[in-house]
């Protein structure tokens, strides 16, 4: 099957694919609920740091096997902001992403998107993204990505918490005279 | 115009050494670490990342380091280096009402839902020389609050909005013109000024900020809220068809309101400057809205009397790589320009005495 370095054509290979896949591979993203969470871990997988990918990969035992489709390669996407926050959109500047995609030896596909300039890390979460759709979401559910969320959870408390301690209660005076 | 020369190969290999020496500083000193520049010198990366229109930390720090420090160089690295990348897609628009809050301030409404965060700012500190950092005392641990604030903050402008006294942002569904792939033309809309403005130099933002106030344009601000924090940016990448979050940038949003008299067609109330930004960059973030606001003056009928109401004059001159690059040019061999003119003024010099004798002659 030629590897066409394209998102279009990704399609193509998907579509190809698709009938040779085994129904067990791909259980979770044809429903609303799995988009859902396919959408929930690839968040979280862009924000994981890159050892903690190969940890959970390295725990996988048979270790995987993968096939990249495109990539790891790193571009830029283009960051839109809005009009007084909330009216039309507006370019505001380029952000370095790195995006990479892999195939599963029984057909299933991963993709990832990640910021900065980490292929290695791209390509791990990728390669999560495609086992996560498999029979072993379940272990990389626990394993990686529960543990990953909360972590990432409490990192983003703690920042709101510092600020917080820096709220001020003004307190008009009186005036004098 | 400046003319291909040839030579000078030795001299200018020397000189490259010479700034790698330069740069080096005295080497019985640690070299800076590229990570060290990108935790400790934040607001210099910030400001990088902003004027290369690049969202990158550590290209950015790396940049400061190779540049020695000179933001304006080190942009301009970054903005080469952008070139090289291709480019993947747009972003949604990012929620900033959503926005992980570090700080968020209003000078216009004392209670306000979510309050007052005041986060790191130099705006409280007594500006005197810190001689403990000579020695590298480290700081206090940070208090931390009883609880975070609020994961969602309205913006300070909606309770005039809601009252009818600040108008709505339109949002035509239209994509907005991108200044990376067309020329800047005239009269550009307003999504392609904030664009420019948002890469543009911040003293030259600053500047123009500032003669608004003045009295160039003059825009009777507020500062009704200015924020900074992280926001997720979401793609729609085309073989998912769904939106996915490729991680946070920290970004500055300014809302200024500024006092407008009304015209023959709207009633008097309040008008709306924007300001956004990659880091934490408020100077820059307020210089911004400040222009954005001053820019409107076609839109708004007012009458374009100051540098800051022309837009032709502010987008032409806001972009520091551009500029310096035109300044810098200046410094190429012009030796057969300048050869030229020194020949006609001597020409001209030589048929002035020429004349100035025969007039003597024709006196006498």
């Amino acid at each position: 099957m030629p590897i066409v370095r394209m998102c279009r054509g990704l399609y193509l290979i998907e579509g190809s694919t698709l009938h040779i896949m085994s129904p067990a591979c791909h259980p979770r993203t044809t429903s609303p609920n799995g988009l859902a969470q396919r959408r929930l871990w690839l968040g979280v997988l862009a924000r994981t740091p890159r050892h903690t990918l190969e940890a959970a990969i390295s725990a996988l035992d048979p270790a995987p096997a993968w096939r990249r489709l495109r990539g790891p390669e790193t571009g830029m996407i283009m960051v839109r902001g809005r009009l007084g926050g909330d009216g039309a959109p507006f370019n505001l500047g380029e952000m370095t992403v790195t995006r990479c995609s892999v195939t599963l030896p029984c057909g299933t596909i991963g993709h990832a998107y990640v910021a900065g300039r980490d292929l290695r890390r791209a390509e791990l979460a990728a390669l999560c993204d495609g086992l996560l759709q498999t029979s072993l979401f379940a272990l990389l559910k626990a394993a990686l990505i529960e543990p990953e969320q909360r972590r990432q959870a409490a990192q983003r408390e703690e920042r709101l918490r510092r600020s917080a301690a820096t709220r001020v209660d003004f307190q008009t005076l009186v005036r004098m005279g | 115009m400046y003319v291909a020369v040839k030579g000078g190969e030795a001299a200018i290999e020397a000189s490259r050494a010479l700034l790698a020496d330069a740069r080096r500083g005295d080497r019985t000193l640690p070299q800076i670490e590229v990570a060290q520049i990108e935790q400790q010198l934040g607001l210099a990366v910030d400001r990088v990342m902003g004027e290369a229109s690049l969202y990158d930390r550590e290209l950015a720090a790396l940049a400061i380091k190779q540049a020695q420090g000179d933001l304006q160089e080190a942009a301009f690295l970054l903005r080469a280096f952008r070139t090289t990348l291709p480019r993947f897609g747009v972003s949604l628009p990012i929620e900033t009402a959503r926005m992980t809050i570090a700080r968020r301030i209003s000078a216009t409404y004392k209670d306000l839902p979510g309050g007052q965060v005041l986060g790191p700012t130099f705006d409280y500190t007594h500006r005197l020389l810190d001689f403990g950092l000579l020695c590298n005392e480290e700081p206090p641990p940070t208090p931390v609050g009883d609880g975070p604030v609020d994961a969602e903050m309205p913006r300070a402008t909606a309770a005039l909005e809601a009252e009818g006294l600040l108008a709505r942002e339109d949002d035509d569904g239209r994509p907005p013109p991108d200044l990376t792939r067309e020329p800047l033309m005239f009269p550009a809309p307003r999504a392609l000024r904030l664009q420019a403005l948002a890469r543009g130099d911040e003293g030259f933002l600053l500047a123009m900020g500032y003669s608004t106030q003045r009295g160039y344009g003059g825009t009777h601000p507020f500062a009704a809220e200015i924020r900074f924090g992280t926001v997720a940016v979401e793609i729609v990448p085309e073989e998912l068809g769904f939106a996915i979050e490729v991680g946070d940038v920290a970004v500055t949003e300014c809302q200024m309101v500024n006092q407008f008299k009304g015209s023959k067609t709207k009633p008097p109330q309040f008008t709306r400057g924007y300001g956004l930004v990659f880091g934490h960059a408020e100077r820059r973030a307020m210089g911004m809205a400040l222009v954005d606001r001053a820019l409107q003056a076609r839109e708004l009928g007012e009458d374009i009397v100051a540098p800051a109401q022309d837009e032709e004059f502010v987008l032409s001159h806001v972009d520091n790589v551009e500029a310096s690059g035109f300044v810098q040019h200046l410094k190429l061999p012009h030796y057969v320009d300048f050869q030229s003119e020194l020949e006609l003024i001597r020409a001209l010099r030589a048929e002035a005495a020429g004349r100035a004798e025969t007039s003597c002659k024709a006196a006498e």
